[in-house]
């Protein structure tokens, strides 16, 4: 028997979140932390995450699993169960609207900030815009990005600063746009980047690199982001 | 009660509620989308293989003609010819305008958009062999593709009502459609969405199945509220199960596998696809295909301890081919399947994927249904389009990337259509309060509710119930007992229990509006299938193993009010061409 | 684009660059210290006296003591701005924030003049 411990508040009902302890039975297989929910939640519907795609590609059931931020949905026990116990909280740092639910908010807020489209004002192709299989190398890395908030709700800087810091996710996407060279606003794009939080209240914490599910680099983007910041700029 | 009013609502924040959402959105219509989930959690994430569609890139000389023949013997010749046709022409344009928009297509050295082979595609109507038609971003088009429709939308700023969810349909007096009820999860409060135009984006219904490749939110809802608005759906009865869904899991593995050269396995290590399809082998139809696989397993030469699965064999492509061309799978099959493709074959086996059928369209998107004359009636209002819709590209059977090539054509024309009609100005009635009330019933009944079952245990019931006896292979007798076990559960259905009421994220009255919906889809699918007496497609009957194209070269048209099943014509006009008759189907 | 008054270089590619310089400034010098008392192990007060009062090395402490004010006042005022918020600690968060950021700001500039009266007092 395995006891799961899962983070509750309804607004409704509570005054105060609370830790509730389940037993599950395995039965000795390695299933996802997703499966232990969804049958916890066939005993008790009261319990409330996010979930769709159950495979790891449309990021709703980003979590806290045992201390680290992951997706339920690919979690196996293996990895997440410490001492016989599962220990599953909401997403850090964020306001929980109930049990798992966090506000996402201030992160897609952040992520509406910088422009997540592809910018360009020449005239369009009457086929598609060419790009060498190497010009969209570059993009790999950057456009698998599933905005499930694992990283962004890791980082102390995000924490202090949600709403002026964009985070690991934003800032992703933000080099996701600049690095793609059919786009043609870099210029605009970096100098609204270029402010003592937006890009640079990144202190190379690397905990974005420690959770994403997906294995992408958000530090690495940052750097990249800075190098432009200092080529445009000198 | 809350009223808000827009010039038109879409209901579904996949690709093609996006898309339409988009059209409307960029001539500066007050356009919004209400969304179960974020849209870019919406199921068409999961499209991996790509989007087929003849741009003409892996071959110069390649016509959306050839195509336009693949999707219509690919559909078993009941996909109406003029949709596909209007889908094919207009493909590469829809394409082109998502690569402007900033979709990242992986390309090929010419700096043109990457194109792969996928099953059912052919040059030179059927006669050049096989074709490389379907567009991709890596193995994850359908991810690529729903981010790029919603950075589009924030750049137009429409407005997402996001986790908010659509209860019913509210009909005026003139039984034209005017909005939707819907609840805004988060705070549970429920307002009446008005709009002069109301388009169901709802997707597909794939979680009537106990074993899908689709996501949890899957649940027919678009389906469930027009059968609830006494509106017919069409060709409900055709279920696509896609070859290879991970054994056990039920994550899908895409085609574009078989297409970079894959195959399929059983236990003594034959590629049984050679015998079952010799020219096309593994990129048959996947009904064939799918078909093929059961038939191994049921003859015993099924792998693993039961032999209740095949193999996907994938190793001889090389890791490096692998890592360029398929690196989701890679992911998805060592967590899911705990196999290395790199070394190891993956254990696959068909699992429910899609519903061809659904709300029947025009290629405007908007809504029919049939009045006594057997007449098509446009439902004014209302409009459907993506796997909500039964348009009909797909008909018996759909082809591999078809999908998105329909979110994409059909959200575009539907938000094309519903720009046309606004400009020229829309008058329909405003709603009674008796008909906001109607919309209102089935959730204030459930609020006031007491005791029932548990959603969770009806649900799994109706999941069994439909994959036993409405599966890859069915039979007269036995899809009579299903029925007569779909009617015994009805009534439980009914009686649901919703012992928490609270307002806030009350994700359990969601999952029992869900099981409503699925319940009428599930209902309607089996009674249509029951009526069916051939096979067809991606509906095979042990019993009636034949294609009776005497009675049955025909749409099946499920009335929700007398659950009657009646029959409609394919439409046979194309408008470049000669029409294609119908022909054997063999690949 | 998030604007601030407080932050020294007003941009953050500028506040950025300004502490890897300083950090470059800090490291060399004790690094040169650090070698000059090692190679002068019976170091008297008259020869300490006169690495400092040749002009190079006077430039050399001043570069180091403009560095230490400028990485301390883009570092503190970081610090300041992660930890003393309206988010963190309440609607008092800015008065307070300023009060610290301004005795701060006034204690770097004093210990800065009083560097440069010890470097060219002697």
């Amino acid at each position: 028997m395995l006891t799961v411990s899962i983070y509750r508040y309804n607004p409704e009902a509570d005054d105060q979140p609370y830790m509730q302890d389940f037993e599950f039975d395995a039965q000795g297989r390695d299933v996802m932390v997703l499966d232990v929910l969804e049958k916890l939640k066939a005993s008790d519907p009261t319990l409330v995450y996010r979930r769709s795609c159950r495979e790891g590609v449309c990021g709703s059931d980003g979590m806290n699993i045992s201390g680290k931020n992951g997706l339920a949905c690919i979690t196996p026990l293996s990895q997440a169960v410490k001492n016989n116990k599962l220990v599953i909280r909401p997403l850090p740092g964020m306001p929980v609207i109930r049990d798992l639910v966090i506000d996402m908010g201030q992160f897609y807020a952040q992520y509406e900030k910088i422009q997540p489209y592809l910018v360009n004002n020449t005239p369009a192709p009457a086929i598609e815009r060419l790009q060498s299989p190497e010009e969209r190398a570059k993009l790999d890395g950057l456009y698998e990005c599933i905005l499930c908030a694992c990283c962004s709700t890791a980082c102390p800087s995000f924490w202090w600063n949600p709403d002026k810091f964009i985070g690991p996710s934003g800032l992703l996407q933000a080099y996701r746009f600049l690095a793609d060279t059919r786009d043609t606003s870099t210029e605009e794009r970096l100098a609204k980047l270029d402010d003592p939080f937006s890009v640079f209240r990144c202190h190379g914490i690397m905990n974005c690199v420690q959770v994403c599910p997906k294995g992408l680099n958000p530090t690495r983007a940052i750097g990249h982001i800075r190098n432009m910041l200092i080529r445009s700029a000198t | 009660m809350k009223t808000m009013s827009f010039d038109a609502v879409i209901v579904g924040g996949g690709g093609s509620g996006m898309r339409a959402a988009l059209q409307l959105a960029q001539s500066g219509y007050k356009t919004a989308v209400i969304t179960k989930v974020f849209p870019t959690r919406s199921h068409t994430v999961s499209a991996q293989g790509g989007i087929t569609c003849a741009i003409a890139s892996d071959d110069p000389d390649d016509q959306w003609q050839w195509h336009m023949y693949d999707t219509i013997k690919g559909s078993d010749f009941i996909g109406d010819q003029e949709a596909i046709e209007y889908m094919c022409a207009t493909g590469p344009e829809a394409v082109f305008e998502l690569e402007h928009m900033g979709l990242p297509f992986s390309r090929c050295e010419n700096g043109r958009i990457y194109q792969r082979p996928f099953g059912g595609q052919s040059k030179d109507f059927g006669r050049g062999g096989q074709a490389a038609r379907t567009c991709a971003a890596a193995d994850r088009t359908g991810h690529a593709l729903l981010h790029t429709l919603y950075q589009g939308n924030l750049k137009n700023n429409t407005v997402f009502l996001n986790e908010w969810f659509a209860v019913d349909l509210v009909k005026n007096e003139d039984n034209a459609v005017v909005g939707v009820v819907a609840i805004d999860i988060e705070t549970g409060e429920e307002v009446f969405v008005k709009s002069k135009a109301t388009v169901f984006a709802t997707g597909g219904a794939g979680r009537i199945y106990a074993s899908t490749t689709n996501a949890h939110i899957c649940t027919g809802d678009g389906i469930g509220m027009a059968l609830r608005a006494g509106f017919p759906v069409q060709d409900i009865e055709m279920w696509q199960f896609h070859p290879t869904g991970i054994a056990g899991a039920g994550t899908l593995v895409t085609e574009g596998c078989r297409g970079e050269g894959g195959y399929l396995i059983n236990k003594s290590g034959e590629r049984f696809m050679e015998r079952y399809a010799p020219n096309a082998k593994d990129l048959a139809g996947r009904d064939v295909v799918a078909r093929s696989m059961v038939l191994e397993i049921l003859e015993g030469r099924g792998c693993g301890e039961n032999g209740d699965h095949v193999y996907l064999k994938l190793d001889h492509l090389g890791e490096e081919t692998l890592n360029a061309k398929l690196p989701g799978i890679l992911e998805l099959s060592r967590t899911f399947a705990h196999a290395d493709p790199v070394v190891e074959p993956i254990p696959v086996v068909p699992t429910c994927h899609y519903m061809m059928g659904g709300i029947p369209t025009n290629v405007n998107g908007q809504a029919i249904t049939i009045d006594s004359e057997g007449n098509d009636q446009v439902i004014a209002g209302f409009y459907a389009c993506g796997e909500a819709a039964c348009v009909s590209v797909h008909g018996a059977n759909r082809l591999g990337g078809n999908s998105l090539l329909d979110l994409v054509v059909f959200g575009r024309a539907s938000g094309m259509f519903i720009e046309k009609t606004l400009r020229e100005g829309v008058d329909l009635r405003d709603p009674r309060e008796s008909d906001i009330a109607a919309a209102m019933h089935g959730l204030n009944r459930l609020n006031s509710s007491t005791g029932g079952e548990q959603a969770s245990v009806l649900r799994a019931e109706l999941q069994t119930i439909m994959q036993n006896y409405f599966g890859v292979f069915r039979r007269g007798d036995y899809m009579k007992d299903g029925i007569a076990k779909l009617n015994a559960l009805k009534h439980r259905i009914d009686n649901v229990a919703l012992d928490d009421k609270t307002n806030a994220f009350n994700t359990a009255r969601i999952e029992v509006l869900e099981l409503h919906n699925l319940y009428a889809v599930a209902e309607a699918t089996a009674v249509s299938a029951e009526a069916r007496t051939e096979s067809r497609g991606a509906h095979a009957r042990e019993d009636f193993q034949e294609r009776d194209d005497v009675n049955w070269l025909c749409h099946s048209v499920f009335y929700p009010d007398d659950k009657r099943v009646g029959k409609r014509d394919v439409n046979f006009t194309l408008k470049t061409r000669e029409p294609f008759a119908p022909a054997i189907r063999t690949y | 684009m998030v604007t601030s008054i407080t932050s020294l270089g007003r941009s953050g590619l500028s506040d950025w660059m300004l502490q890897r310089v300083a950090a470059a400034v800090m490291t060399a010098y004790v690094i040169f210290i650090t070698a000059y008392l090692m190679v002068n192990p019976d170091l008297s007060y008259e020869q300490w006296r006169g690495l400092h009062s040749s002009l190079p090395m006077r430039m050399f402490s001043l570069m180091t003591i403009l560095s230490i004010a400028a990485h301390a006042w883009i570092g503190m005022w970081c610090v300041f701005t992660d930890y003393v918020t309206v988010r963190l600690i309440g609607p008092k968060a800015t008065i307070v924030r300023i009060f610290f950021q301004l005795s701060m700001i006034t204690i770097t500039l004093l210990y800065v003049v009083w560097a440069i009266d010890i470097l060219w007092g002697m």
